[in-house]
């Protein structure tokens, strides 16, 4: 690999390997992942399921619920709602799990460059 | 209800007054303008040029992006589809929004933590610089150009509704005046002058669709299935073409697989969107682009639920025939529900929305454009990093020129044809050539440079063929060449062939035997860094 292919050398006093390895970062890349991984898979599955249904099972999208209001109205509206929410969730969740941790493994990289450029 | 389609189509012509909307346009661009040179007193350095100086609060760059996101064919586009296409329209919305998630949760922050300026900062992180850069360079060029395309001839067919100019000199005219505006926000104001006009036009246009939606609602005694069930009752009751429009199905039932096709890019398009993912570098921190999506989020459902009363206000209060016949068609459905509202007036204002809805989506291109050529291709590329960036922001800024000039040579040249598909077509191509390789850039140690460059020459390459091969361009009489057939592709959007393919292109690539190999060192750097927000760009501080 050519010199030129290596950005952001300023940071290479840290050794970013060790670090990573380290079990304060293993966590924190275990609770970001296992959240937004499978949170997202689950809401890109229940989109599909939607669309499939809208356009293969129009008919059935058509049964009326409560008057006028039938089952593809609130299945339309339910993707509104659920995106609202997995939003409100993921928020709570990275508040609570993943910013304080982040916040910390910062403030410690931060340190160790400082004493490297010392 | 015949005697309201006479009144209304008759009003279009009557009341509807060019001057009115003329005046209220100009003043919107004479506000924006005053604000854009007050903001670009600041504008000093290369990351002042290109992200605002990554100052902007997260509720300030949410109203930005959705100011970005919202452009006219999401006001005009999607409210008529609901007046003419019922349900299917509201459907189209649904995939605008659930794309999101993808953004929030698997990209912008990781984005924030890792980039300076651009998309391909992230893409060529941890892989060989030149090529990757190369490629995701082209890609946000081909994006930003189908996307500036589309919103410039949306320009010149909204004029002939709006300021009641229909001759081919006059359209032009007005695309070469939107042209010469966005050209002049963008080399004044820079990123920090385009996104403050995207935050007053989200303002505005969120705040003129809540004034209309409570409107409606109260000509309907705030009973929003009253809304409905007239909505049921005429669309069911049509002379012609009679359907249920409370029922998926009228527009995109005869092909389904079209619209599951549709419905992949749209969801999977918003999180590759380049000018969508360079609006998280004008926040300063990852906290802070993490805030401007959920802000997004909350403004962009919320404006596409105003848009589900709009739509079927207009179905009702309109009529789908009345909106049919009016110069514009489908895209007429918001400017006439305004006139039947709130007459001459309300029209004005709406109108005046639109058009600054089009300054702020193309400024919003433009600038991602010109960043990622001076940046990228010029600076990284082409000289190998060795230029200072203020050279670096001169060709940001004569690229802007070449940008606006093509804008306007392209959106006058392809008056008259339809090109709608073309919006469609960035986000397939987005969802194509760019997200699998963010993806995996930022999730899977495997990806290779190799893998990167099949993935996103192979997305860029199967979208743009498979839409030439397909009934869009050729072989039926709605087609941008219907005298030719050569459509062998099925669908209208290539999404779910092309996104498929660039994931698997982006394995194959990677796991193949043979290719580069990869600095271990720096992909250890871009996890940590990613994750954690060590060393991420600073906010520039005057």
């Amino acid at each position: 690999m050519s010199t030129e292919d290596i950005p952001q050398k300023e940071h290479h006093r840290i050794d970013y390997p060790a670090f990573e390895a380290t079990p304060k970062f293993v966590e924190l890349k275990k609770r970001h992942r296992s959240f937004v991984i499978p949170v997202l898979i689950a809401a890109m599955l229940w989109y599909l399921l939607y669309v499939i249904l809208a356009t293969y099972a129009s008919a059935w999208m058509a049964t009326p619920v409560i008057g006028v209001i039938n089952i593809g109205l609130i299945m339309g509206l339910l993707q509104f709602v659920t995106t609202f929410g997995v939003t409100s969730w993921y928020v709570s969740y990275a508040n609570k799990k993943l910013d304080p941790l982040a916040a910390e493994l910062r403030h410690e990289l931060e340190a160790k460059q400082k004493a490297g450029v010392a | 209800m015949n005697a309201g389609l006479i009144f209304a189509a008759e009003a279009t012509t009557a009341e509807n007054n060019p001057l009115l909307n003329m005046s209220i346009f100009l003043a919107f661009v004479a506000v924006t303008m005053f604000v854009v040179i007050r903001a670009s007193k600041n504008n000093k350095s290369a990351a002042d040029y290109y992200t605002g100086g990554r100052s902007f609060t997260g509720s300030q760059n949410g109203m930005a992006i959705a100011g970005d996101y919202l452009s006219a064919a999401s006001f005009l586009g999607i409210t008529g589809a609901i007046a003419l296409s019922g349900y299917d329209g509201f459907l189209y919305s649904i995939g605008f929004l659930v794309a999101w998630l993808v953004a929030l949760l698997l990209v912008a922050e990781l984005m924030r933590n890792t980039g300076k300026f651009t998309m391909a900062d992230v893409l060529s992180f941890r892989l060989h610089q030149r090529p990757v850069r190369l490629a995701a360079a082209i890609s946000t060029l081909v994006v930003c150009f189908f996307y500036l395309l589309a919103q410039m001839a949306g320009a010149g067919g909204l004029v002939s509704l709006l300021l009641g100019i229909s001759d081919k000199l006059g359209q032009s005219l007005v695309v070469a005046v939107v042209g010469v505006l966005m050209v002049v926000y963008v080399l004044v104001g820079g990123m920090k002058g385009t996104t403050w006009v995207q935050i007053i036009k989200a303002g505005l246009l969120i705040a003129g669709a809540a004034i209309m939606t409570v409107w409606v609602l109260a000509l309907n005694g705030f009973d929003l299935s009253h809304l409905l069930a007239q909505a049921q009752q005429i669309s069911t009751t049509l002379p012609e073409k009679a359907y249920d429009a409370l029922v998926p199905g009228h527009k995109y039932g005869a092909n389904p697989l079209d619209f599951i096709s549709l419905g992949l890019a749209l969801v999977l398009g918003t999180a590759g969107l380049p000018h969508v993912l360079m609006r998280f570098y004008t926040v300063p921190t990852a906290k802070e682009a993490r805030k401007s999506v959920v802000w997004a989020i909350w403004l962009i459902g919320i404006f596409y639920l105003f848009t589900l009363v709009l739509g079927f206000g207009a179905l009702v209060l309109v009529g789908p025939d009345a909106i049919a016949k009016a110069p514009g068609g489908v895209n007429s459905a918001a400017p006439l529900l305004a006139l039947h509202l709130g007459g001459p007036i309300l029209m004005g204002i709406v109108s005046a929305i639109a058009f600054a809805t089009i300054l702020a989506v193309v400024a919003g291109l433009t600038i991602t454009a010109a960043t990622s050529f001076a940046h990228d291709i010029y600076a990284n590329v082409i000289k190998r990093g060795t230029v200072t960036p203020n050279a670096e922001v001169k060709i940001a800024r004569r690229t802007v020129l070449v940008i606006g000039f093509l804008a306007i040579a392209g959106g006058i040249g392809v008056q008259g044809q339809n090109i709608a598909f073309l919006v469609a077509l960035a986000f397939a191509v987005a969802a194509s050539a760019n997200l699998p390789t963010i993806i995996y850039s930022l999730y899977w140690r495997g990806f290779r440079t190799r893998g990167a460059l099949w993935s996103m020459y192979g997305g860029l390459a199967s979208s743009i063929i498979l839409i030439a091969l397909s009934p869009v361009v050729s072989g039926t009489p709605t087609s941008m060449i219907p005298d030719a057939n050569f459509a062998i592709f099925p669908l209208n959007n290539p999404g779910i062939v092309s996104i498929p393919l660039a994931f698997a292109l982006g394995i194959l690539g990677s796991i193949l035997p043979g290719g580069k190999k990869e600095n271990s060192w720096i992909a250890a750097e871009m996890d940590v860094r990613s994750l954690t927000g060590h060393g991420a760009e600073k906010e520039v501080h005057h």
